[in-house]
């Protein structure tokens, strides 16, 4: 019967459309017709973007593929070790001077790019007139497009000789340099996100609270941040990872001292800054060129945490008012 | 002011907004417009609306859609005004003090309101009802637990909430999540409810709930609702005024009597539903 059907000429229709309803799969040559003819979408489109996965699937083999020989050269404990002094003799290749300055860069710029960042959102989402919202959130967008190399002239020719004499330095190229210059870079980053969350917030919370007579900054407190908090997480956490993956600005202030301290008035050295400064004068497939990989390795666990982080806290976000 | 002052039992305080009406102002109506208008943009919502609501009683605004009914319960307490280019023309008196010209949120801690769809925070049953009084200063603990069962009493939620105020509002029917923003606005302790549309989201059911407790709730402070449905009109208001297109009050009275007895053939084609 099925090959009966299938070997007419013309499909017998009722109203325009014909009249077979069997699956695609099962209707012979009109079946094929039909799939190349009106499904070809599907395969392509899989297709297309199974490219970026495979790219960065390729991306995490390559890299964790040249980092492991590592492990058998010195061991975890040396990976992890105190000392980054890979010319010296003996070399040493622990990781921590830079673990620890990639830390200490990223919280202190957090630390104010958080708060700023936030209130710089509850402005634009909350006070600011129609207009002034359209400027800032263009101004934002605008900061956010600034090159990084861009921010690290600035840091280099304006904010470290200000460091350098107000602190009495020998030098202006350190953590807090460093910081300051991250700061301002994952600020629009920051606000731009947790305005986001902000707006998302519905506005009949906004009108119940005002009806109660409270005031709009005691809304904003009370009842908008609040319903908006894993948004705003999400935000801080991507600004987080903007942060810590930057490369070029903080390699040019922050002094490169591979170095374990936790004052902000010292040089360090970041994983990504040691990365991109000594990949250069590395022999191919020698411990060093394997340690550096490995400081890949340890940046891309921590990027993609924290992206996994952000997203599922922005996600609850949407969950939670049934967006 | 008048109405909060009267300590335990907030059930008297009418009696007293009545007295001092009657002494310093004689007149029994609460709100009182004079032409008043209203504008939303070039938009004109509302024109030379003129119109007192009695202290006693629910009074009820009619309608048909986009008459401007929602537009002037907002104007009572200055809720229009948190949209961009608004503008108000002519005066409204609250207690005898002119309304817009005064402080917005002291005004909406007198006059409260329930919106259309049931609002809740995000938080326990507890915190919502609690809010308004946090907001206003209130910190000590065994004061706003009072205030929160007596607010929940009052709307009629308590006996279905009171073991479980710690779970999160959102958790409630449509009914009860109403009947909970009835008892936040009424934790603020204020002298008028405004009820915009409450029961249009909900069910026959719920809807009955509301309109009880709403009975209720004008033995202790003025109602004014909003509605579009004539039978909930009929049941529970009553004085009633019918807003016309464009704005203008057509008709304004006791409900019996407006029902019964229209006084403009337009305003008696709207109650017998033949528009709007």
């Amino acid at each position: 019967m099925r090959s009966g059907r299938s070997r007419r000429p013309r499909a017998e229709t009722v109203g325009g459309a014909p009249l077979d309803l069997r699956p695609v799969t099962q209707a012979g040559l009109r079946g094929l017709i039909t799939i190349v003819k009106e499904r070809w979408d599907r395969p392509v489109f899989l297709v297309l973007a199974s490219v970026s996965l495979v790219a960065l699937g390729l991306i995490l083999f390559f890299i964790f593929r040249e980092a492991f020989p590592v492990l058998r050269e010195i061991g975890l404990g040396g990976l992890f070790g105190a000392r980054w002094n890979p010319t010296g003799n003996p070399a040493s290749y622990g990781a921590l001077p830079m673990i620890v300055g990639s830390a200490l860069v990223t919280i202190a710029a957090l630390l104010f790019a958080i708060p700023l960042g936030f209130a710089a959102a509850a402005f634009i989402a909350e006070v600011a007139p129609r207009w002034m919202k359209d400027v800032a959130k263009s101004v934002l967008e605008l900061l956010a497009g600034v090159p990084s190399v861009i921010y690290g002239f600035f840091g280099l020719m304006v904010v470290a000789p200000a460091f350098q004499r107000a602190f009495g330095l020998s030098t202006g190229r350190t953590a807090l340099t460093a910081s300051v210059i991250l700061g301002i870079m994952a600020l629009p980053t920051i606000a731009s996100l947790a305005e986001d969350a902000l707006t998302a917030v519905p506005n009949s919370y906004r009108e119940a609270s005002m009806a109660l007579g409270a005031t709009r900054w005691q809304t904003i407190r009370r009842v908008t941040f609040p319903a908006a908090f894993s948004g705003l997480i999400g935000a801080a956490i991507l600004g987080m990872g903007r942060a810590i993956g930057e490369t070029m600005a903080v390699l040019m202030v922050a002094g490169n001292a591979p170095q374990i301290t936790a004052s902000l008035l010292k040089p360090v050295r970041t994983l990504t800054g040691a990365i991109a400064l000594e990949m250069g004068e590395t022999a191919m497939g020698s411990t060093h060129y394997h340690a550096l990989f490995a400081l890949g390795v340890i940046l891309l666990v921590i990027a993609l945490v924290t992206n996994g982080l952000a997203e599922w806290f922005r996600g609850r976000l949407a969950r939670k008012h049934g967006r | 002011m008048v109405g909060q002052e009267s300590g335990t039992t907030t059930a008297r305080s009418i009696d007293a907004t009545r007295d001092w009406l009657e002494r310093n102002l004689h007149s029994t109506s609460i709100i009182e417009t004079e032409r008043f208008s209203f504008f939303y943009g070039k938009e004109q919502a509302l024109r030379d609306v003129s119109l007192g609501i009695p202290l006693d009683g629910v009074t009820a605004i009619m309608g048909p859609s986009g008459c401007g009914k929602s537009t002037l319960l907002r104007a009572f307490n200055r809720m229009n005004e948190l949209y961009p280019n608004t503008r108000a023309e002519g005066t409204i008196r609250f207690l005898g003090q002119d309304l817009l010209k005064a402080d917005a949120v002291a005004v909406r801690r007198h006059i409260g309101m329930v919106f259309q769809r049931p609002n809740p925070f995000p938080k326990s049953i507890f915190d919502n009802v609690a809010y308004g009084p946090r907001v206003h200063g209130l910190r000590n603990r065994a004061q706003i637990a009072e205030l929160v069962e007596e607010s929940l009493r009052r709307a009629a939620l308590w006996d279905e909430v009171k073991d479980h105020l710690k779970k999160s509002a959102l958790s409630l029917s449509g009914g009860q999540q109403q009947r909970l923003c009835i008892a936040r606005a009424l934790a603020v302790r204020p002298t008028v409810l405004l009820m915009d549309e409450p029961c249009s989201a909900l069910d026959p059911k719920a809807t009955d709930r509301i309109e009880t407790t709403t009975r209720e709730l004008a033995q202790e402070l003025t109602v004014v609702i909003v509605t579009h449905n004539l039978q909930q009109a009929g049941r529970i208001s009553d004085h009633v005024a019918v807003l016309l297109a464009d704005g203008v009050l057509a008709e304004f009275g006791s409900t019996k009597t407006v029902f019964a007895n229209p006084s403009n053939d337009q305003v008696a084609d709207y109650l017998c539903g033949r528009f709007g």
